[in-house]
């Protein structure tokens, strides 16, 4: 009888394919023989495991097989009846291969066929192999892959450097909307948020803090004789002095012409702040040279304590803290005055 | 227009020219932010005044402004290692270009590159026509697909050219493509990023 012509085909496709050939479309196929040991493998596996001697090798010297079946010793029965397997290279655990299997002969009477390709770890083995695109067939989409995560980080560090852009230009932005220009301390803005947080924090155990409200006398004065120049210097000056004089938690705001305010955190003892109070008016008082010219100005002060309130709120303090610089104005400038407790407590005026 | 293209743009004027003329284009279209964000869209006319401004800074034709670019973009190590992975010598760098936009939104899905496709004329002669809604894509892809030549070591003559029905097109003589070494080129990146 005549072999039916599909299978002389078969065979004559199965006569063609040599190790040359097959190495040509899978470059990293692997034959094992019944016995497990390496018949024939592609060019880039050989890569891959060399050098030494890699023909006739058994299998478990260079390979480990990930999820093994229980109880099933050597490659061959570890194998039987599966489609994908998984691997790992001894020589490079973190390395893994997947690939496909496929009996060679009836009953893998000559072997197992594996077709191997890198997962996840494509990168990393391109580079501790030193791969190059021949390594790979063309239908593999390892070229594409890298390809991609190449573009991919690209693009993520040009995003990442526009968010750090982005981010500087907001907090410079934000700054300087809250930024008095002439002084460089904080602007009415800014005092305004800093007090609504702080007693927003008071509701919820924050701590307790101080308002002192701070208005220079004669400062007009110095204007008038030494001009606008010398006005600005002096204001300067004075922003840096209450700066110096307060701790780096608190704020220093310029809040009107000639008028700061001081948001003292954790002040709560009344002879301290007193004494504050007077060491700022000491120091604002020092005679301030312009060019030739000398001048002297002071300062009146005013302090509103957030612990005097059962629930204190933001207007009720600036204006206790308005009224006690009234009453440091109106005892003769110079000084500072303390909104007092009993005065707080019954919602008066001082 | 993505902002890549316009910071392309940028980058080659200060690169080749300096920043002062960089200064003088971006006056001239009235662009007063410090430069172009490379992932923000801007305005398609803005690119248009980009060039002519550069155009009549540099007092250079456009088509071969468009062409510096073209190499200038292929210089740049980042792009050029993309687009060697396009193949393993010229010829095949050649028969990718019909993927490149594929590629390049595969990226960047809104990145505005133009349709490429070549056409093997002669075993050594090839025409690829460059179809776009922008003009000036045939004159930029003249100016990389000759520096990549270079980067392949491929001996070639590449020049500008139209198709019969009036499309973008260059016109590739492919003499060897394997002529020099060329530059390196390795599948990893090199540690520590691309710059």
């Amino acid at each position: 009888m005549t072999v039916p012509c599909a299978c002389q085909n078969w065979l004559r496709l199965a006569r063609g394919l040599g190790p040359d050939a097959l190495g040509q479309l899978m470059p990293m196929f692997l034959w094992l023989d019944p016995q497990g040991r390496i018949s024939a493998l592609g060019p880039a596996l050989s890569k891959i495991l060399g050098p030494g001697r890699l023909l006739g090798a058994r299998f478990e010297q260079h390979f480990r097989l990930r999820c093994a079946r229980a109880g099933r010793s050597g490659v061959a029965s570890a194998l039987d009846g599966r489609r994908r397997i998984s691997l790992s290279l001894r020589a490079r655990p973190e390395i893994t291969l997947r690939g496909s299997v496929a009996d060679v002969g009836m009953g893998a009477s000559d072997g197992l066929l594996l077709n191997l390709s890198f997962g996840i770890h494509l990168a990393e083995a391109v580079r501790e192999f030193g791969l190059t695109e021949t390594d790979f067939a063309p239908s593999d989409l390892a070229m594409e892959l890298l390809y991609l995560q190449e573009a991919k980080a690209t693009v993520l560090n040009e995003l990442r450097a526009l968010t750090v852009r982005l981010e500087d230009a907001r907090r410079s932005a934000l700054s300087e909307a809250q930024t008095d220009p002439l002084t460089g301390v904080a602007n009415r803005r800014a005092f305004d948020l800093a007090l609504e947080r702080l007693i927003r924090g008071l509701g919820r155990g924050g701590q307790s803090f101080a308002l002192a409200h701070v208005d220079l006398d004669y400062f007009k004065s110095v204007n008038d004789t030494l001009g606008h120049a010398a006005g600005d210097q002096l204001l300067r000056n004075v922003a840096r002095v209450l700066e110096e004089e307060t701790r780096r938690s608190d704020l220093v705001a310029r809040v009107g012409g000639d008028e700061f305010v001081l948001l003292l955190r954790g002040a709560s003892d009344r002879d301290r702040l007193h004494s504050l109070g007077e060491r700022i008016i000491a120091r604002l008082e020092e005679p301030f040279s312009y060019g030739e010219q000398t001048c002297r100005i002071s300062a009146s002060i005013g302090v509103a304590l957030s612990p005097d309130y059962d629930e204190p709120t933001a207007e009720v303090m600036l204006a206790d803290a308005d009224a006690a610089l009234y009453l440091s104005k109106r005892l003769g400038k110079g000084r500072c005055s303390l909104a007092s407790a009993s005065a707080a407590a019954e919602g008066m005026r001082a | 227009m993505h902002g890549l293209i316009n910071k392309s743009i940028q980058a080659f004027l200060r690169a080749n020219y300096g920043q002062r003329l960089w200064l003088q284009v971006a006056e001239r279209v009235g662009f007063e932010s410090e430069g172009f964000e490379a992932m923000l869209r801007y305005d398609d006319q803005l690119t248009e005044d980009l060039l002519q401004a550069s155009i009549e800074a540099l007092d250079k034709p456009r088509g071969a402004l468009l062409e510096d670019i073209g190499a200038y973009l292929a210089s740049l190590e980042p792009i050029r290692r993309l687009l060697r992975f396009g193949g393993e010598d010229y010829w095949e760098f050649l028969q990718s270009l019909d993927e490149l936009q594929g590629r390049g939104q595969m990226t960047l899905p809104d990145l505005e590159l133009p349709e490429l496709t070549l056409r093997t004329e002669r075993a050594d002669r090839f025409l690829l026509i460059v179809r776009s809604t922008i003009n000036g894509w045939g004159a930029v892809m003249t100016g990389l697909l000759r520096a990549m030549a270079d980067d392949y070591g491929a001996l070639a003559m590449i020049e500008q050219a139209d198709t019969a029905d009036g499309q973008e097109a260059v016109q590739v003589v492919l003499l060897e493509a394997t002529f020099n070494e060329g530059r390196r080129f390795e599948l990893a990146r090199p540690v520590g990023g691309v710059r």
